[in-house]
């Protein structure tokens, strides 16, 4: 089984997150983490492996070139190796750029499967999966909460407001995960060790087949327009003391302010 | 001079942290009131190969160095653990890996990386033997191909918990030494058979913080010459070797200890209302607490450049042993900090700032007194009279 997975490095959301002069998030300023919902889907990708006994994962991801020290994190967590596409030109993607900049990636690589998260922390726009299926021409499984693969096809429950659907697809396939497959493992000791001498191969664009597909910040069919703030929460009371006191402290809280 | 982020670094950290979250102030707790040893938490951080940190790549360990493996204790105290457990079975080995033979290195090493086998004791004091080592009892004669060894140990940590251990024994009388800090040896005793055998006795002794510390009786315990570690007459020199590293990573527990104190303290007298404000609205509550960050950052420093040194080959006496003295204090400092920012609830058990309270005061008396530093900064590096 071999699977890919696509990952993004986010602005690690310690709330010190500063926008630049285009009102884009300035990516310099904070430390990039893996996005948290790529993580499951690279826990759901190791998984498989494990399970199948064979296969190897890898890891596709568009980002800056300081991206390597993110994807590291990846690597320790399991996955065999970790492709990056970088290039200056790249700077001010939007989500189709990305979709087609991944989808060029996905057709150098061979695959059974591809997994990626349901969004990004950053973006939040969660259209890049279908994007990218529909670029490549792969059956798209949205909203996973179990995948199990058979011989040349996957099955997946698909979460429903009513509970899931049961979908099957003939492999290759893109399946975007949920975190209802599982928490991400942390990486072990020898996971971080091994994934120093593990393999980052990165591509620049002209390493793409994209022919004149206009990709990067010029071909971006979005613009921002305005940022604002959203509004400031009205300061929380964090009651913390044992049950016995604090229940005490909830109700006159309450009956100070007529709730109760 | 560089003080970046390193990403490795920060990653050990991450994931010592995630670890941590999974065993909660709860299960410390338990393990203090039930003197229980946390087997669930020390399998998880051998599973994941935590302990092997310090064992070189050929005998199956990490291979990294004392930075590394004092982010890893400091994180455990951080979290609200208690890194005793991991400190011993990270550390204890480094005896064997610096005088042992390549033969008990290969037998040994491995097998201790991996968990097999549990390493973490080390029986050096004695009832009238403390801090002066060179005054042990516990008496090895040889005979044929093995010592005989008897003799009582006490504050022996982990006893019950280990499979072997490094035992120092008195193999010259010390009237018939002109140089007393000669005449010992280092002996890895198998405790597993030992004690099947009734050659060694293994009694707990409760004392003020879960350490799971006993006394241990040694009678007519044969140990084959093949686990002499070293040479014999020179297990004094053998395990002082080894005291830089230990106080390294006690710094680094004390560090832990101090930043989980720090944070408690500045979280609760934040949310803590009295008076119609937050309690940390007062200087006289919140000043200590900031004091003891800045203090905690200064000790900070001192153990990441004696760790460096330690890592790189230098020598490392006087930076070790400042270390330790000064993240020792500065806990201390944080850990009244908390308490009193607490008030009445620092006392409660459920708020577990009196456990780590218990906890990290043993730092400053173990395993070495933080006066016998002091008097080896004044003699050794200040060049003053020896005080003892």
């Amino acid at each position: 089984m071999r699977i890919v997975v696509l990952v993004k490095p986010v602005p690690d959301t310690t709330g010190q997150e500063r926008l630049g002069p285009d009102l884009r998030v300035d990516r310099a300023a904070v430390p990039a983490v893996v996005n948290a919902n790529d993580e499951y889907a690279l826990e759901a990708a190791l998984k498989l492996v494990e399970a199948a006994g064979e296969g190897e994962v890898t890891i596709l991801a568009m980002a800056p070139a300081a991206a390597p020290e993110t994807l590291r994190k990846a690597l320790a967590m399991g996955a065999q190796r970790a492709v990056l596409i970088s290039d200056p030109s790249l700077a001010g993607s939007d989500t189709l750029s990305t979709v087609r900049v991944l989808a060029a990636g996905l057709r150098r690589l061979e695959y059974d499967l591809v997994l990626a998260g349901a969004d990004t922390s950053d973006g939040g726009a969660g259209v890049v999966p279908a994007g990218v299926a529909v670029s490549v021409g792969l059956p798209y499984l949205s909203y996973a909460s179990k995948i199990e693969p058979g011989a040349g096809r996957v099955l997946v429950h698909r979460l429903s407001p009513s509970g899931y659907d049961v979908i099957e697809a003939a492999l290759p396939a893109l399946v975007v995960a949920t975190q209802a497959l599982g928490e991400p493992r942390y990486p072990s000791l020898r996971g971080i060790m091994a994934a120093r001498s593990k393999e980052i191969i990165t591509w620049s664009l002209a390493d793409l087949e994209l022919g004149d597909t206009p990709v990067g910040g010029a071909a971006a069919t979005t613009d921002v327009v305005s940022v604002r703030q959203p509004a400031t929460r009205a300061a929380t009371r964090v009651v913390r003391e044992p049950a016995t006191v604090a229940a005490a402290q909830v109700v006159e809280f309450l009956a100070e302010r007529r709730l109760i | 001079m560089d003080f970046s982020r390193n990403p490795e670094s920060d990653a050990i950290r991450n994931a010592v942290a995630q670890l941590c979250a999974a065993y909660p102030d709860s299960y410390w707790q338990q393990l203090d009131v039930t003197g229980a040893y946390p087997s669930d938490f020390v399998a998880a951080l051998t599973r994941d190969g935590w302990l092997s940190v310090l064992i070189p790549t050929e005998y199956g360990g990490a291979g990294l160095g004392l930075a590394e493996a004092g982010a890893i204790l400091e994180e455990i105290n951080r979290a609200g653990g208690h890194a005793a457990a991991a400190h011993a079975q990270m550390y204890t080995m480094g005896t064997l890996l610096k005088h042992g033979s390549e033969e008990q290195k290969h037998r040994y090493l491995p097998a201790i990386a991996s968990g097999e086998l549990r390493l973490q004791a080390f029986a050096v004091t004695e009832p009238d033997a403390g801090s002066e080592t060179t005054r042990i009892r516990t008496m090895a004669r040889r005979d044929g191909d093995a010592y005989r060894i008897t003799g009582q140990k006490i504050f022996i940590s982990r006893a019950e918990h280990s499979d072997l251990m490094l035992l120092l024994a008195r193999t010259t009388p010390y009237d018939d030494l002109e140089d007393k800090t000669r005449g010992l040896s280092v002996f890895l005793v198998d405790l597993r058979t030992a004690v099947e055998k009734g050659q060694v006795e293994i009694r707990p002794i409760r004392v003020m913080l879960n350490h799971h510390t006993t006394e241990v009786f040694i009678n007519e315990l044969e140990v084959p010459t093949a686990n002499l570690v070293g040479e014999e007459g020179e297990g004094f020199r053998h395990i002082i070797d080894g005291w830089n590293a230990e106080r390294i990573l006690v710094a680094s527990e004390a560090i832990g200890d101090g930043r989980w104190f720090t944070e408690r303290a500045a979280r609760y007298a934040t949310e803590r209302v009295v008076f119609g404000r937050p309690v940390g609205a007062n200087q006289g509550v919140q000043f200590p607490i900031a004091q003891a960050y800045a203090d905690l950052e200064a000790a900070s420093l001192l153990r990441d450049k004696a760790a460096w040194l330690f890592d790189s080959g230098r020598a490392c006496g006087p930076e070790a042993n400042m270390a330790k003295l000064q993240a020792s204090r500065a806990s201390w400092a944080a850990a009244n900090a908390c308490l009193d920012a607490h008030g009445g609830y620092g006392f409660a058990s459920e708020y577990h700032v009196e456990r780590k309270f218990r906890e990290t005061r043993l730092l400053i008396a173990a395993p070495v007194s933080n006066n016998l530093l002091l008097a080896y900064l004044a003699q050794h590096v200040l060049h003053m009279p020896r005080s003892y």
